[in-house]
């Protein structure tokens, strides 16, 4: 086991807010607030969309087969093989077969962000009272109307809660994403030869600081989303 | 086709491995826009016996200290409800923080290698296995507690006896997730040199080599489709009472 010499949590403090020598190409400058707040943006700009990409395929999928109550073994299988999928795998062969950029990045991680919120879609919307559905056709409500209205709003805390598991798994994988040319907070990481130890630490505190505020905001998203009698039945 | 532009850059990183694979007399392992190489494959799958190997000693560790933690954690906040929210929360942000950050967070205080790479992996199932575990417990009929107690069992005795048989699936459940989500992520372990398959992905002249990531996703994917049948038999085996209930 070896201990870094360089790397101290002060150390990558002052990396994130001043640029510094590098202490491994002499006489460069790296790392500073603007490159960190350059890198950050970033980071979130590539997990919003991949986000956004996993959301408009996998939630009107995972409303429609759990409306139908079809497909609980492709739901199901979907679930297991989607957490298997090795993150790393998936940007390399991405970047390797089909190219670098964002264009080809962000539909990679959407990927690994359909299961969590298909098989939460899906459940979530088989978990609401059959009474409930009923009732909602005898008033006369078509299908399209009971999903959107009735069972999509019941369903919304577990449907949150896939959602948040996506953005879990994609803003962390997002640290990877230089490897197929999308320069995240991952270039920290990654390329330690430019920006040294304290540049790896740096990189990686602002990845954690950025994963725990997107959770943060997703839960917060999610109570305002709920509605207010659901709550109550929480407590 | 081979794009020179890519053969050249894995050139540069690559070692050993890649002068093997372009001095070789194959055309299909030379080109990085192949998917697939069965030749190279044939030849070459023996050198995915040790970071399997390694890769499955991570795991397992980090998920059975996971699951020591998470089950003691789980069985002293059953009866201080108290405790149960200030532990999801502290669970939850471990769980959170990507792994790959996680790790170079702890560099300062663990360094490189194995140790650092089953701290943070087993951190990572905590939540998993630590909600369930609870949910489980929670839901666990008062009338059949109310039973066992009026039967004459202790606490003690209607946990071990009555509850946790009737929690089985939960766990099991959560030990599920946590096994297969744990085998995917420690492909990333390479990056703190903790080997594991992820060696054949990122190593040397690896990330230009479409058939080396294959088959290090195959055995990735392969070995968590056997730890997850091998988990739900065992939840079979466990309840014999939901078979006769379905029958």
């Amino acid at each position: 086991m070896t201990t870094l010499p360089f790397a101290s949590f002060t150390g990558a403090f002052e990396f994130i807010f001043a640029p510094q020598d590098s202490n491994v190409t002499g006489g460069n400058q790296v790392g500073g607030f603007e490159k960190s707040l350059e890198l950050v943006l970033k980071h979130l700009e590539v997990t919003v969309i991949a986000l956004a990409i996993a959301l408009i395929v996998a939630l009107p999928l995972g409303l429609y087969l759990g409306h139908r109550g079809r497909g609980e073994l492709f739901a199901v299988g979907i679930g297991t093989a989607g957490r298997a999928i090795p993150e790393l795998a998936v940007i390399a062969l991405v970047a390797v077969l089909i190219g670098v950029g964002l264009k080809t990045v962000a539909p990679a991680l959407a990927i690994l962000g359909l299961a969590p919120i298909l098989v939460n879609t899906y459940v979530g919307v088989r978990q609401v009272d059959s009474a409930t559905v009923e009732a909602a056709r005898g008033m006369g409500m078509s299908e399209l109307d009971i999903m959107r209205k009735v069972e999509l709003p019941l369903a919304i805390p577990t449907v949150m809660g896939g959602v948040r598991g996506a953005a879990i798994v994609i803003v962390a994988t997002a640290t990877i994403a230089p490897l197929a040319g999308v320069e995240t907070l991952g270039d920290f990481i990654i390329n330690r030869n430019v920006y040294g130890e304290n540049g790896l630490l740096a990189g990686a505190i602002l990845v954690a600081l950025l994963a725990l505020t997107l959770e943060g905001s997703l839960a917060l998203l999610q109570r305002r989303l709920t509605s207010d009698g659901l709550k109550l039945k929480t407590v | 086709m081979a794009s020179p532009l890519l053969l050249t850059a894995a050139g540069e990183v690559g070692g050993d491995f890649f002068r093997e694979r372009s001095s070789g007399t194959l055309p299909c392992q030379a080109q990085s826009s192949h998917l697939f190489c069965w030749d190279w494959a044939k030849e070459n799958i023996d050198r995915y016996g040790t970071p399997t190997v390694q890769h499955l000693e991570i795991v397992l560790l980090s998920v059975v200290i996971g699951f020591v933690v998470a089950f003691g954690l789980a069985l002293f906040a059953h009866r201080r409800r108290q405790l149960q929210p200030p532990l999801l929360a502290a669970t939850g942000i471990l769980y959170t923080i990507p792994s790959i950050a996680f790790f170079f967070l702890l560099l300062p205080i663990t360094g490189f290698g194995r140790d650092t790479a089953i701290i943070v992996l087993a951190a990572y199932t905590l939540q998993i296995i630590y909600r369930n575990t609870i949910l489980g417990l929670a839901n666990v009929p008062a009338s059949v507690k109310d039973a066992a107690r009026g039967m004459g069992l202790t606490n003690r005795q209607i946990l071990w006896q009555v509850e946790l048989p009737l929690a089985i699936p939960e766990i099991i459940a959560g030990l599920r997730v946590a096994v297969v989500s744990t085998i995917a992520i420690a492909t990333l372990v390479v990056f703190i040199n903790a080997g594991g398959l992820g060696t054949q992905i990122y190593g040397s002249g690896n990330l230009t080599f479409p058939t080396s990531i294959v088959i290090a996703m195959a055995i990735v994917m392969g070995m968590a489709l056997l730890f997850d049948l091998v988990l739900l038999t065992l939840q079979r085996l466990t309840t014999p009472w939901r078979r006769v209930r379905q029958a």
